[in-house]
């Protein structure tokens, strides 16, 4: 993007820089000081603005901040030196000079350490004694300086739930003395797998949505994106499974523009138009697909990543090479045997011209009564399965069902259209 | 054309507690504000002030901290601007972020004082 007015850019700085400074910070002063952590980090932003403003902007504003905000650590050090604010790295120094524990916070500061800072912060918030949706929240706080406003909005919720999610997070951090490393070993094969897990799930949140809020979701994509690369660029992070899900992520986003309609319906994968999908990503989804072969390992990310590089090599839907999905879609089930597993793979029997079978399947997930009754996704895709073996009767009801399940205007109008088709072929 | 002076007064954001969110969407709007003014050719300069200072006073040049007046008008800091007349100028005071948050500007033309003739 090369048109980005000086305004812009300073945005993106805000919530990037906001994530390393909380980073560093945190790593200064330890994890049970995460509030007074915000308040630096707030006070520096709130003298950028009050500085900026006359319209004069620093030559790197980035910088600018980053130093201020080591500045004002640098006070609090010397100002109030007492034991209990400092992390375990600066509280063994403290019988030696105040100038010491500067010297040291001052390394903190280095470039070649503020990546390293942003990973501890990623592993702490990933914390496999946090609930997923708390991982989430504070995530998107500490990491990619969202506002509370801003997470409500990203995950579809109210803001009052958000602020609960990140009280109870950081009070969590705070009183078990959570301490800001990379663990090592078996651990972090472990811590890995929950980082992936959460930065996959953030993905999700901004890319499987309508235009509602496009701007956040979209903000939701790029931060998840911009961490795994973090990830990727770090000695714990540079593995296969990390550039498999860089690969999945690039797949999906190159579809982000075309994946929603003039008038904010969602338009499904066999009726995009293809060629607005976007080819950097995807031959950057290449790239790291390939970055990702390497080794023996095959995680999830490998097989799904797989499936997406399917859909972007198919000229068109019906070209699609179903057969390939169907083996790819066996091999994820048996790694990840979830509902929503089981009903993609039904999905492609369909487009074998199984609908029959894959009703078969799909009465046969488990607790499929009740996913029926909550969860939209199922009653929708049951009720096209339905309506192409022509049962019109049970088609009408699921689509209807799952008119009343979605809260989203945009799946509710698709749906909808469905059901008026319905009408038509029945009194033909 | 004219010269003024733009005194922003306005309480400090740290003062109303803004979070750095909202102080974030203020500074945009300046920030705009900044880039039509220059647009139209009559933006000359801006610079903030630093919080706090001294002020001198009586017979002995005593310095002291205070007292400023309150903080809804301490000047934060100054445009000068080009404009033919005061009415020109204060109507380029219209983009002016903060009166949402009881800031004020004071508008002074800058006084032009001529060179004394060579000798």
């Amino acid at each position: 993007m090369s048109h980005e007015s000086p305004q812009q850019v300073v945005e993106h700085l805000f919530r990037h820089e906001s994530g390393k400074m909380m980073a560093v910070l945190t790593r200064v002063f330890g994890i049970h000081n995460l509030s007074m952590v915000e308040d630096v980090v707030q006070e520096a932003f709130l003298k950028a603005a009050q500085t900026w403003r006359y319209g004069q902007l620093p030559d790197n504003p980035a910088a600018w901040l980053m130093r201020v905000a080591k500045n004002k650590a640098i006070d609090i050090i010397r100002r109030q030196h007492l034991t209990r604010l400092y992390s375990e790295d600066l509280a063994q120094q403290l019988q030696a000079q105040a100038d010491e524990a500067v010297e040291t916070a001052a390394q903190f500061f280095l470039d070649t350490e503020i990546a390293d800072s942003q990973l501890r912060m990623i592993f702490a918030c990933c914390h496999p004694s946090l609930k997923e949706e708390d991982q989430i929240a504070l995530t998107l706080k500490t990491i990619s300086g969202f506002s509370t406003a801003e997470i409500a909005r990203a995950l579809v919720t109210n803001e009052a739930t958000i602020q609960k999610r990140l009280y109870r997070a950081k009070q969590f951090l705070q009183e078990e003395h959570i301490a800001l490393e990379i663990p090592i070993g078996n651990q972090l094969t472990e811590r890995l797998e929950i980082v992936y897990a959460v930065l996959y799930l953030l993905f999700n949140e901004g890319y499987n949505s309508c235009k509602e809020d496009e701007l956040i979701r979209r903000d939701c994509c790029v931060e998840a994106m911009r961490l795994v690369v973090l990830l990727s660029n770090h000695a714990v992070g540079n593995r296969p499974a990390t550039f498999a899900l860089l690969a999945l992520m690039c797949f999906q986003a190159s579809r982000f523009e075309s994946r929603i309609g003039e008038n904010n319906t969602i338009i499904l994968l066999q009726h995009q138009d293809r060629n607005t999908w976007d080819k950097d990503l995807i031959n950057k989804g290449f790239q790291y697909l390939n970055h990702s072969s390497q080794g023996q390992e095959l995680t999830i990310f490998h097989i799904e990543s797989a499936i997406a590089a399917e859909h972007c090599m198919a000229g068109s839907f019906e070209q699609t090479n179903w057969e390939r999905m169907l083996y790819l879609y066996d091999l994820l089930l048996e790694q990840k045997p979830t509902a929503l597993v089981k009903l993609n793979r039904a999905i492609v029997l369909a487009q074998l011209d199984q609908a029959g079978q894959a009703l078969r399947e799909i009465r046969q997930i488990e607790g499929i009564d009740k996913l029926l009754a909550t969860q939209y996704l199922y009653s929708a895709v049951m009720g096209d399965l339905y309506s192409q073996v022509g049962d019109c009767i049970n088609a009408r009801k699921l689509l209807q069902q799952a008119h009343e399940l979605t809260t989203s205007l945009a799946e509710k109008k698709l749906i909808l259209e469905k059901i008026n088709q319905l009408e038509k072929i029945h009194l033909s | 054309m004219k010269e003024f002076m733009f005194i922003f007064k306005a309480p400090y954001y740290e003062d109303l507690n803004l979070s750095a969110q909202e102080a974030e969407s203020n500074m945009y709007k300046w920030i705009n504000w900044v880039k039509q003014l220059r647009s139209e050719g009559v933006y000359v300069e801006g610079r903030p002030l630093m919080k706090g200072g001294k002020i001198v006073s009586g017979k002995n040049a005593v310095a002291t901290d205070g007292p400023f007046a309150e903080s809804k008008e301490l000047v934060g800091g100054y445009f000068i601007v080009k404009a033919n007349n005061i009415e020109e100028a204060i109507k380029l005071t219209r983009g002016y972020p903060d009166f949402d948050i009881n800031g004020s500007i004071e508008v002074r033309e800058v006084m032009v004082v001529p060179k004394p003739a060579e000798a």
